[in-house]
């Protein structure tokens, strides 16, 4: 087995570890810091596929400010344990099979319409940053400046959603 | 090389994984999570998809993606907030205005 095929199966492993303990976790602080497992294992695996732009946003981005933000409001909330309900019988014997099938056909769906496509470059001319980025404020300019109104408004609608209301 | 079926597959379980969480959970917070979990699910599947055609419109979307995905953090938790201090409780069952 080649190196790069241990790093995959070792991250893999780890990415599937911390997506079972948010869900097996009670509390909801467990629950967020294994979502940063996932994410920082996830991070490993874009730099294996040489997407080092990629990783590092996902560690900033994803790994440090939304799951900060995500815990500030878990601490602020001072959220406890969370109550178990009970699931109908539908759900109990027919949610384990369905979510099987929904991610057997997910994966058969994925990897019969894209898995064996030709790899036409190298990875090494693929994927620098200056490449990326050249697409970015090139051909998708419009797009990118888009987001900026998209995270600005997303500013002001969490100041007046979070806001106390005046008596 | 890793054949791009692993990472693939990989994706699909881990956006099962993420919807089964959305399902199951009954904490706020934790579902907002899940719904975390189910975006990198997909942006694993746009990294990959792009290293295996050449390409890098892949990569740049997984950047859009984490974009909306901070925006939609943001607002979410606003309305987390708001909801815990009207119903003084994170349990999405006790949230049902909506229920006959």
């Amino acid at each position: 087995m080649s190196a790069p095929l241990i790093v995959f199966f070792v991250l893999a492993a780890l990415a599937i570890i911390g997506a079972l303990s948010l869900i097996l976790q009670k509390h909801p602080i467990h629950s967020a810091l294994s979502l940063i497992v996932v994410m920082v294992a996830l991070a490993g695996l874009y730099l294996l596929l040489g997407a080092e732009f990629v990783a590092a946003v996902q560690i900033i981005v994803y790994g440090g400010a939304i799951m900060v933000l995500f815990v500030f409001v878990i601490m602020l909330l001072n959220a406890g344990a969370e109550e178990r309900t009970n699931f109908s019988r539908l759900a109990k014997f027919g949610g384990l099979p369905l979510a099987l099938a929904l991610t057997g056909l997910l994966a058969a769906a994925m990897v019969h319409y894209g898995g064996a496509a030709p790899n036409t470059t190298s990875p090494d001319a693929l994927a620098n940053t200056s490449n990326l980025s050249n697409m970015l404020f090139y051909t998708f300019v419009y797009p990118f400046e888009l987001t900026s109104f998209l995270i600005l408004v997303a500013i002001m609608g969490a100041l007046v959603l979070a806001q106390r209301e005046k008596s | 090389m890793v054949p791009t079926q692993y990472y693939l597959i990989l994706s699909a379980i881990l956006f099962g994984m993420g919807a089964v969480a959305f399902v199951v959970k009954r904490n706020i917070i934790t579902i907002f999570m899940s719904i975390e979990l189910m975006l990198n699910a997909v942006n694993l599947a746009f990294v990959a998809f792009s290293q295996a055609r050449g390409k890098l419109d892949g990569q740049i979307f997984v950047l859009f993606v984490i974009v909306v995905a901070a925006a939609e953090a943001a607002v979410g938790l606003g309305i987390i907030i708001m909801t815990a201090r009207n119903r003084q409780s994170l349990n999405v069952e006790r949230v049902d205005l909506l229920k006959l």
